[in-house]
Parts: C-alpha cells; sequence; structure tokens
C-alpha cells in the first residue's frame, strides 16, 4: 500500500506563496482590469472581451508589434553571430583569458537606464563624440532626434553593445567545455576548421546557444528603459517599441482596461514564442 | 613502411620534455611505449602525430621528411584514451568521417565501415550515436575509424586505461590481430609493464622524457639494460638495493650475504646494486630460492590469484610477489627467500654489469 505524507504539503507551502505573491497575484489583478472599465472613484463596470478584441485590431498596436519584432529579429541576427565569431577568437588559456572576460562582462554591469543616458550624450549631434564626429568631421547627416534611420541604428548599436557580451560569455563557456582530443582527432582526420565549428565547436555549444537566444530574446523583447532614455520613442512613433508604447496607454492615458488587456496579449507573445523556440531546439536531444 | 625519429627534442617555453630520441618503428609489430604518466609517451606521439611541434630533429614516415607536414595531410590514425567520436554522429558516419573528408566513393565508404564494425562487432549498433553506447562499444567506434581509414600508422594512446578490467582483456585479446596484416606501423602507449609483455613485439621504455631501451619486449625484459630500464618495465616495483662485492660472495648493508657465480663472480670487487623481481623473493623457500631475508610486513595485497607483501629490513623496502593466497599478517616477522639466480647487477653508472 502506498504511504500517503501529508506532510510533505509543508515543504511545498512556501514556494507557493512566492510564487502566488509575486506572480500569479499581481497578474490576476491586471486579467481584472482587463475585463472592466474604469472612471474613476473605484467605480468599475464589466466589459467582457472588448479591451482585447479593441487592442487587436488596433493599427497602433500591430505597428508597435511590428517595430517590436523588427528590433528583437535584428539584434538576435547581429548579436548571436557576432558573440559566436567574438568566443571563437578568445585565447583559450594565459594571461589574456581574465583580461577578456573581464572586458566582455563591464557592459553588462552598467545599470539600464545609465546605458541609455551614455549612448543619448554619446550620439547628440553638437556635444556628443560620435554625434560631433560624424556631422562635423564626417560631414554625415546623424541626428537620431530628428531623422528614424538614426535613430534605429543608434538603438540597436546600443543593445548590441551592451548586451553581444552575453551570448560571447554562454558560448565561451561551451567552447572550454571542449577537451582538445576532440580537436586533435578532427585534424588527425583531416577535417578543415569549417567542419571543426561545424560538427564538433557547434554541437557542443547548442545548448548554451538556445540559452543564450532564449534569454536575448526575452530580454529584448521586452526591452524599455534603454531606447525609453535614448529615445523616448521618437522621433514620431518610429522607435515606439511595445512595452514603451503600453507605459503611455497605462501611464500617459490611465486606460488601465486597454493596458491590461495589452499587457496580457504581450505576454502571451512572449511565452509563446518562447515555447515553440525552446521546443524546436530541444526537440532531438531525447 | 616505417616511422624513423631522429634525435627529435621537445621543448615547452624552457623545460625539455623529450630528450633528443632517435627511434626507428616497423610494421608487422606493436611498437610499444611503456612509461609512467609523465615519461614522455604521449609527448613522443604527438610528434609523431604532428600534433605538437618538434624542436629539434626530424621525424621520417616512409622515407618521407614529415618533420613539419601538418597531421591532416600525415595519413595517420590516434586512438585516445577518452573515448573521442563526434557526439551527434551516427557510429557509422563517426567511422566514415575520415574517408569522406578524403572524398572517397560512397560505395567503397559503405564497404570499409561495414568491414571495420564487423571485425569490431559494432554492426548491430551502427545506427545509433555515441552516448547511447557503453564505453567499450564508444572506444571500439574509435578503433574502427582507425582501421577503417587504412592510415599508414596507427597512434593508440593508452587506449584501454579507461576501460573497466574484464572489458580491457578482452579489446588487448583482439588488438594484436585487429592491425595484423595491416601494413601500418602500430605504436601503443601503456604505463603497465604487464600489457607490453601480453602484446609483445617491440617495446621502448621511457623514463623522464628518454628511452632508457628498445628492443624485442620479451628481450628487454629478461635483460634489462639499466637501473631505470628494470625499474620501468616491473610491476609492482623491481626490489633494489645497495651490495658490496667480494670475491664470489654479495652482501647488503643488513649483513646478509649469498654467494654469486658466472659473470657475476667476475665483476671487481666494490659496490654495486642489485635488482631482483618481486617474484623471485617467494614466502616459502624453495629449490632455487634459497637465500632468507628476514623483514617486517608492512602492507599486503591480494590481486586475483596472486599476493605480494611490502616488507622492510632496515632501511630497505622490499616487495615479495607469489602465487597462491599466502596469510601475511602486517607487523609479523617474516622469511622471504631470494632467489639469487634472477639478480641483476649495476654498476655506479646504472648500467647492467651481470
Amino acid at each position: 500500500m502506498k504511504t500517503v505524507n501529508q506532510k510533505a504539503w509543508f515543504f511545498v507551502l512556501p514556494v507557493l506563496l512566492l510564487v502566488a505573491f509575486n506572480a500569479l497575484i499581481p497578474m490576476m489583478t491586471v486579467v481584472n482590469y482587463s475585463v472592466q472599465e474604469t472612471f474613476g472613484d473605484n467605480l468599475f463596470f464589466w466589459e467582457g472581451l472588448g479591451w482585447f478584441e479593441q487592442i487587436l485590431r488596433s493599427e497602433r498596436f500591430h505597428a508597435a508589434l511590428g517595430r517590436q519584432f523588427l528590433f528583437t529579429g535584428l539584434i538576435l541576427l547581429i548579436e548571436v553571430p557576432l558573440g559566436i565569431i567574438i568566443a571563437l577568437s578568445m585565447p583559450k588559456k594565459g594571461f589574456w583569458v581574465p583580461v577578456c572576460l573581464v572586458l566582455m562582462a563591464l557592459p553588462m554591469l552598467i545599470p539600464w537606464n545609465v546605458v541609455g543616458a551614455m549612448w543619448n550624450i554619446f550620439t547628440l549631434p553638437d556635444i556628443g563624440l560620435l554625434g560631433y564626429f560624424m556631422n562635423h568631421t564626417l560631414g554625415i547627416d546623424y541626428d537620431m532626434t530628428q531623422n528614424p534611420l538614426a535613430a534605429w541604428i543608434t538603438i540597436i548599436t546600443m543593445d548590441v553593445w551592451h548586451w553581444t557580451s552575453l551570448v560571447v560569455l554562454l558560448c565561451y563557456a561551451g567552447l572550454v567545455s571542449i577537451p582538445d582530443a576532440y580537436y586533435q582527432a578532427a585534424r588527425i582526420d583531416g577535417a578543415s576548421n569549417w567542419a571543426v565549428f561545424r560538427y564538433i565547436q557547434l554541437p557542443k555549444m547548442k545548448q548554451v546557444l538556445t540559452i543564450a537566444i532564449l534569454l536575448r530574446f526575452m530580454d529584448s523583447f521586452n526591452i524599455y528603459t534603454e531606447p525609453f532614455v535614448l529615445t523616448g520613442g521618437g522621433p514620431g512613433n518610429s522607435t515606439t517599441l511595445l512595452s514603451i508604447d503600453l507605459v503611455k496607454i497605462a501611464l500617459g492615458q490611465f486606460d488601465l482596461g486597454p493596458a491590461a488587456a495589452m499587457s496580457l496579449i504581450y505576454f502571451a507573445i512572449t511565452l509563446l514564442v518562447s515555447w515553440v523556440f525552446y521546443t524546436l531546439m530541444t526537440k532531438d536531444d531525447t | 613502411m616505417t616511422i624513423v625519429l631522429n634525435n627529435v627534442t621537445k621543448r615547452v617555453g624552457a623545460v625539455t620534455h623529450i630528450k633528443p630520441t632517435t627511434l626507428t618503428l616497423r610494421p608487422g609489430h606493436f611498437n610499444v611505449l611503456l612509461g609512467e604518466t609523465g615519461a614522455g609517451k604521449t609527448s613522443l606521439i604527438k610528434m609523431m602525430a604532428g600534433l605538437d611541434p618538434v624542436a629539434e630533429g626530424s621525424v621520417t614516415i616512409d622515407g618521407q621528411d614529415v618533420t613539419h607536414v601538418s597531421p591532416q595531410k600525415r595519413n595517420i590514425s590516434l586512438v585516445h584514451q577518452f573515448f573521442v567520436n563526434y557526439p551527434h554522429m551516427t557510429v557509422f558516419d563517426n567511422i566514415a568521417s575520415p574517408l569522406r573528408v578524403a572524398g572517397m566513393a560512397k560505395s567503397e565508404i559503405a564497404d570499409r565501415v561495414a568491414d571495420a564494425a564487423r571485425i569490431l562487432q559494432l554492426t548491430p549498433m551502427l545506427n545509433r550515436r555515441p552516448q547511447e553506447l557503453s564505453g567499450g562499444q564508444q572506444q571500439r567506434t574509435a578503433l574502427a575509424r582507425a582501421i577503417a581509414k587504412e592510415s599508414r600508422a596507427v597512434f593508440l594512446d593508452e587506449p584501454l586505461a579507461n576501460l573497466d578490467y574484464k572489458l580491457r582483456e578482452e579489446l588487448r585479446d583482439q588488438l594484436p590481430e585487429l592491425f595484423a596484416g595491416r601494413g601500418a606501423v602500430v605504436v601503443y602507449a601503456t604505463s603497465e609493464p604487464e600489457e607490453a609483455l601480453l602484446l609483445g613485439g617491440q617495446t621502448a621504455l621511457m623514463q623522464d622524457g628518454q628511452v632508457a631501451q628498445f628492443g624485442p619486449t620479451a628481450e628487454i625484459y629478461r635483460n634489462p639494460a639499466s637501473l631505470t630500464a628494470a625499474e620501468v618495465f616491473s610491476d609492482p616495483p623491481i626490489n633494489s638495493a645497495r651490495v658490496i662485492k667480494q670475491g664470489t660472495v654479495v652482501r647488503l648493508d643488513n649483513g646478509v650475504s649469498w654467494g654469486v657465480s658466472g659473470v657475476a663472480a667476475a665483476l671487481a670487487d666494490g659496490e654495486y646494486t642489485v635488482a631482483v623481481r618481486p617474484n623471485y623473493v617467494l614466502p616459502v623457500r624453495s629449490e632455487r630460492a634459497t637465500v632468507p631475508l628476514r623483514g617486517r610486513v608492512a602492507v599486503t595485497e591480494l590481486s586475483g590469484s596472486e599476493s605480494s607483501a611490502h616488507f622492510t629490513m632496515g632501511d630497505i623496502n622490499w616487495v615479495s610477489l607469489s602465487h597462491g593466497t599466502h596469510p601475511y599478517e602486517v607487523g609479523e616477522e617474516h622469511d622471504f627467500y631470494l632467489d639469487p639466480s634472477h639478480c641483476f647487477y649495476f654498476g655506479a653508472d646504472g648500467k647492467l654489469a651481470a
């Protein structure tokens, strides 16, 4: 007969409480807002799925979502290959290893709003180092407060500068775990550098790379602070990513219902993409 | 087909790992490199394989100077102590990988892989991946890759070291016939004297980055040219001690003495080092083991059907190895008997005197 140990619940309880307070309860209040309309005075009216319908049909939401996918897609396309290339070219042993690792980690240690402010000042056309150099020395018209293309180039460059290191460090960890014997065997087999990368290094990096892409996807899809400080979503709406738009609706216009509905849709998209990606990447490991 | 090492030296920074070494390795039998960890076996193999640079001297394979030729172009195979296979490829693809790199026709690749898999009993596993195999099967896959490649030299760097006892014996028995008649120079590194004796062929005894002695395995086992060679080729370690020879009698520092005859008797009087293998120091008197050595038992070991006892006689620590099981008590005084006809005598220069 199976023994039932009811005391085991006490071990699960702390985790349940923790998850309830930091995730479930806040999220349920959002769900609560998303199906009601309020005019202040703590008066709420039932709205059903109206807000969801409105958000999903809204051109403004479609545009922000499109910009969000464009941003995330571009930074992944740049950061993942660049991170792999940097990791491959880093030394595997010797004096330069700690130097390289510290230099790599530095951008990630800077607070996000400081990153935004740094790049803002850096790119100002008249006083910023880069802005002044581009406009006054090279004579290229570069002003991210006026020109949407310049704004996009700037936020992409900033993110690449800030976060490529994460991909580098994870890939590097995967690479140094490969014993020398594999490289020796490959050389004796007559394998080319490309074959060594394709059949030894890439398979060994696959797991960490999956984590790296997942982290970069989620972080960049939810990015707020840096572009908010850098461009504030402008010029116009050209760099208004989903989270910036969401804050505008929720705090700027105080439309709690639509903002809550949008949050839930936003969350669902992030979750769905992450889940599909992770499932595909880990499919043939089992 | 031969590999010739001509005064090859290996240095890392200012440290010399391999002192000038000259060796000629031939096909048709195993060439065993025997030595302890750190003796330079792997360094020597890596230089022959082209994985490590040669500081001085030259490496010739088949008359062709390959000293500065990359491993890709040497047409060799290497099997490591660790089971090195491409993790995400099937056993078939693993065995086929060097053949594909060489641009061989598909039908020939299939033939060669099937052949190698049959010899190494891997046919049912061809579609599996390395991590789904046991350690023995993984190492057999690595061996199959070396065989299928039909290279002119095969380096086996302690290939059985990470396998369990049973598998090791099984695979060791198969190894000589695997490579028989293939015309490749087979170099086999090991740290176990017993393995060298079982594999036969030629053995190079290595210590401190030097070849102490090279020749037919049984021959150098019977006649070690130096104390170093005798030490390398003995497990448990060979017993040695200082003796003073006077006339036809040699005397240990603790007073035990025995008579010598033949070549040993003809040596000049003076100081020598006597060395005797543990299996000629026995716990019971026999027809030939006649010289009693009274010692205190320090450590005893039972391994299979053999017993060994480490015992001390004053400053001298010796080992006795005998068939059967002997009930020693640690700390007891026990008489061991030395067989004087199997003693080696080495001069002050470490060279064999008699």
